[in-house]
């Protein structure tokens, strides 16, 4: 065997001065260059594709349009804004809009830390898996099918007044209702919620819980001192999910829901999609990009990127 | 394990309540596609597999099929392609803006579908782009690539740079130290991303309502008929035999990410 | 290679090999249609496409506003007709998103009666914008087990007797129907028009709308929207369209449709063709084919709603005993000059002033109203 190199692999002890190791060896010799050509094909596709929409479109929020042709009118003002901030029905609609975000997310995370807790500490590693599986499966069985199935399920005829009725129990009207649309946005993000929990209570040490109990705690004094301290940053990071994807949602509430009041997604999508109005929409849509903005700078100091 | 008993067979009984919570919704529009009745009350009416052989012939529904199949395939390799080479990049370089470029890649996610979706519409009008497969193809690239991004760089992470120099030190050029070296170590890392990235396209229906014109996505084909009311039982076919699929490639990048994974098995 | 690999390979190359594969070329060419649910039924949308050899794929729509913004969209090169009515059709024509149609080409259109030849709302300086297809009233729809004594008037969806059943659609055309009741149930505000109102008309219309609200279970957006409000039991009475009662009562809903002592708006569609379409050759012949009088008996027995086409009254009573009578389509041109049409409001108010709401005010006064 001569020298230890493979020819199988492609290397030999001949000087192959060939033109793949002259370039080979030109990219290592420039670190720039190999970055510049790793970086820019998706940077450049980002810039000039997606960023460059986004900016059109908020610059759009600053324009008006004529509604007899939907034509844009490029004049320069602050009138979109000055109704979203003159109308008090615009402000309802982002309060009720934020103020379901909020339940939903303080719904889930009670939901998902016991769940989490026992899928990190308590489960064989096998149960882990499996549970991990059981978790984020139902993320793939088509998001309009989960919403609609609760459609089925809320009607008056639907799954959920027959079990009542058989419990003897009185049936509480919820098509069409804020209570139904908490109910499902609360469902379909479960999963975004228990996954990064789980993920930061894996990862305290069990020598902590151990110190604690040293230290003459008792469980519920570990749990509030030590645990959830730190799995705080886990609940965080899942509360971006669920806050985020609710604020710019418009399907479930028009499948689901009524007429008490419509949220951010579907005034959005109505002035986009029916009224023609795209800088309207624009410049409501900004809202939840701020809303988000702000609670993406809390969240950072809270901790919560090293726990995506 | 240090807890109580009584707080184990608790948390058990809470895993189980979640459980049912999460399946049971899935399990009723799977048994509502052997719904003898066109009307979606319960309890079901009788049971029956009439609505199969109608809803395989559909010829909408297949054409809806066919477009989401070569969207999220084709939005999959651009993604594969350009997010791991922008992992790569961000991996291996100090530079200045190094953050900037994630929090780049991550917009489409972070920020709310309607917002990609009507700026990605006014830009292709600007454009006189055709809308259909190429525009639906670009809105998912968009999200599709910080998938594979945030996978391959965590698995970049795990892997030692000691490797690829030793490679070097033995005579091996670049491109042979990613064939033999660096590739390998990360393709389950792009397998697992290239999967997600395949199941968010495949499902996603708000942008590409935006972005696929007068066509239809298989998700944008459910949206409206639901909507109609007319084919509810072809939707409930449509919808079990999604969930049946899909259970196999999640399994499956399960499978190939257990070593690398959040999950600890030792 | 490691099996890995492998694995990677074959999922490159399912991505790469889908695009090689096309769908087949359909002979004939396509016509996307944006169009209200009930008016591509496969009755008479399947023997076109077999006679013509074009393909009809539709888009349903459930108002005005979301038929002119799916025509606009994409540069208006996403779709080759519309089904529009008349208070869509004007602003179609002025936003140059719809091309003229040369009746003469239209073989049934010596046979329309004469308010449909050349109606405002689709022919402008004597150019015609497309030709004329069914017309008919918005109806006041109720459960028949629920609702006693059987409503006459459209008080009853403004007064809290079925509150929280009612329902009415989630279009700001809406407004013309509040107009329409204060019109005749208080003379004094003035309004002649439903669709010219003045500041305070307008106002008080859109005070009446807030007090109606609370009553509201849902804006329905879709016509399927209300008709699954009315099985479930979700709503007992509400505005609605023939189409409806006829689909409910199908399904054997208990229920009745009335066109109230105040009145009725209503709607005249037109058929027309994108300025920018690629297959005017199919687009005429559906425009041919739809004005026929076999077709036109069809789609207003299907809808609920009255025909151009003079000849199709005696089909219709062949396929549907009565129902010539009975969607009023050998019915005097009184009846029809006592619908009021949707048109767009716009801020000339037709008698020299020009300070009525413009449509802009309209939607920008639903949205608000519904909070």
């Amino acid at each position: 065997m001569a020298a230890g190199l493979d020819p199988a692999q492609g290397l030999s002890s001949s000087d192959r001065l060939g033109a793949r190791r002259r370039l080979g060896g030109a990219l290592w010799r420039r670190p720039w260059l190999r970055g510049l050509t790793l970086l820019s094909p998706s940077v450049l596709a980002f810039l000039l594709v997606y960023i460059a929409a986004l900016v059109a479109l908020f610059v759009s929020a600053f324009w008006g349009v004529d509604v007899f042709t939907s034509k844009l009118i490029h004049t320069w003002s602050l009138d979109n804004f000055r109704t979203l901030w003159n109308e008090s029905a615009y402000r309802h609609v982002a309060l009720r809009t934020i103020a379901i975000a909020a339940a939903v997310t303080t719904t889930d995370a009670i939901i998902a830390f016991p769940f989490a807790y026992f899928m990190a500490r308590l489960a064989t590693p096998r149960l882990r898996a499996i549970l991990f599986v059981l978790v984020l499966l139902p993320l793939w069985a088509s998001y309009i099918a989960r919403i609609y199935s609760w459609k089925l399920i809320l009607n008056s005829n639907g799954l959920l007044s027959w079990s009542l009725h058989k419990l003897g129990l009185p049936a509480p009207s919820l098509a069409y209702t804020n209570t139904a649309t908490w109910i499902v946005f609360s469902y379909v993000w479960l999963p975004f919620m228990i996954l990064p929990i789980y993920a930061a209570l894996e990862r305290i040490p069990h020598s902590y819980i151990e110190a604690s109990r040293d230290l003459g705690a008792k469980g519920s004094r570990t749990l509030r001192s030590v645990i959830l301290p730190l799995a705080l940053p886990g609940v965080v990071a899942g509360s971006i999910f669920t806050f985020s994807l609710t604020l710019g949602d418009y399907i479930t509430p028009t499948l689901i829901g009524g007429a008490s009041g419509q949220f951010i997604g579907n005034v959005v999508a109505d002035s986009a999609l029916r009224g023609g109005n795209l800088p309207f929409a624009a410049a409501f849509a900004a809202v939840p990009v701020l809303v988000m903005g702000a609670y993406l700078v809390i969240a950072r100091r809270l901790g919560a990127f090293e726990a995506l | 394990m240090s807890e109580r008993r009584g707080t184990r067979i608790a948390l058990g009984v809470w895993v189980a309540l979640v459980l049912a919570f999460l399946y049971i919704p899935i399990a009723v529009i799977c048994l509502y596609a052997f719904n003898s009745s066109t009307i979606q009350s319960w309890p079901i009416a009788g049971l029956t597999t009439k609505w199969f052989s109608p809803t395989i012939h559909n010829g909408d529904m297949q054409q809806a099929l066919w477009l989401s199949l070569k969207a999220a395939g084709l939005a999959t390799v651009i993604a594969l392609v350009l997010g791991s080479a922008a992992s790569f990049g961000v991996h291996r370089f100090r530079f200045f803006g190094r953050e900037a470029i994630s929090f780049l890649l991550v917009l489409p996610i972070a920020l709310p579908g309607i917002i990609t979706g009507m700026a990605l519409n006014s830009y292709f009008t600007y454009w006189n782009f055709n809308f259909g497969l190429w525009t639906v193809v670009i809105a998912h690239s968009t999200f599709c690539v910080v998938v594979v991004y945030n996978n391959v760089i965590a698995r970049l992470r795990r892997v030692p740079g000691s490797l690829t120099e030793a490679s070097m030190d033995l005579g091996a050029d670049g491109f042979q130290t990613f064939r033999y070296v660096t590739f390998p170590s990360i393709s389950t890392a792009l397998i697992s991303g290239g999967l997600l990235a395949f199941a968010l396209s495949f499902d996603e229906v708000i942008v590409t309502t935006f972005t696929v014109g007068a066509r239809n996505t298989l998700p944008t084909w459910i949206f409206s008929e639901i909507q109609r009311g007319q084919e509810l039982p072809q939707v409930n076919v449509v919808v079990f035999l999604i969930v049946l699929l899909t259970i196999i490639p999640v399994a499956l990048a399960q499978r190939l990410t257990r070593e690398s994974g959040i999950l600890r098995t030792e | 290679m490691t099996k890995r690999t492998w694995a990677l390979v074959a999922v490159l190359s399912v991505g790469l090999a889908f695009p090689a594969s096309g769908v087949s070329k359909q002979h004939g060419g396509t016509l996307n249609m944006i169009a209200w649910e009930g008016y591509t039924q496969p009755q008479w949308v399947k023997p076109f496409q077999t006679k013509t050899g074009c393909t009809i794929h539709a888009k349903y729509a459930g108002s005005s506003d979301e038929m002119v913004t799916l025509m606009r969209s994409g540069g208006g090169s996403k779709y080759d007709m519309v089904s529009a009515s008349g208070d869509a059709s004007l602003r179609l024509i002025y936003g140059k998103d719809v091309q003229t149609v040369d009746p003469s080409k239209i073989p049934d259109y010596k046979n329309f009666g004469g308010a449909f030849k050349n109606p405002g709302n689709n022919t402008v300086g004597g150019k015609h914008y497309g030709i004329s297809l069914q017309w008919g009233p918005n109806t006041l729809l109720y459960n028949t087990k629920k609702v006693k004594p059987a409503p006459t008037s459209w008080s009853s969806i403004y007064d809290s007797k079925y509150k929280g059943k009612v329902t009415v659609p989630d279009n700001p055309i809406q407004i013309a129907d509040a107009a329409l009741y204060l019109m005749r149930t208080q003379p004094s505000l003035g309004i002649n028009d439903p669709y010219e109102l003045n500041s305070s008309q307008f106002k008080a219309v859109i005070s009446l709308l807030k007090k109606q609200k609370p009553l509201i279970k849902k804006y329905w957006a879709l016509a399927s929207d209300e008709i699954d409000l009315f099985k479930n039991g979700d709503a007992v009475i509400g505005a609605s369209w023939p189409y409806q009662t006829n689909t409910l009562i199908g399904a054997k809903a208990p229920v009745k449709d009335v066109i109230p002592r105040e009145g009725a708006t209503g709607w005249l569609d037109t058929w027309m063709v994108s300025a920018k379409t690629k297959n005017l050759d199919c687009a005429m012949k559906w425009l041919s084919w739809i004005s026929t009088p076999k077709v036109q008996a069809q789609q207003a027995i299907y809808f609920g709603e009255t025909p151009v086409n003079s000849k199709a009254c005696a089909i219709m009573d062949q396929l549907s005993k009565g129902s010539c009578a009975q969607y009023h389509a050998n019915a005097p041109l009184k009846y029809f000059k006592q619908i009021h049409f949707w048109k767009t409001p716009i801020a000339d108010c037709g008698n020299g002033k020009k300070d009525c709401m413009d449509y802009t005010k309209w939607q920008q006064a639903w949205t608000q109203l519904k909070g």
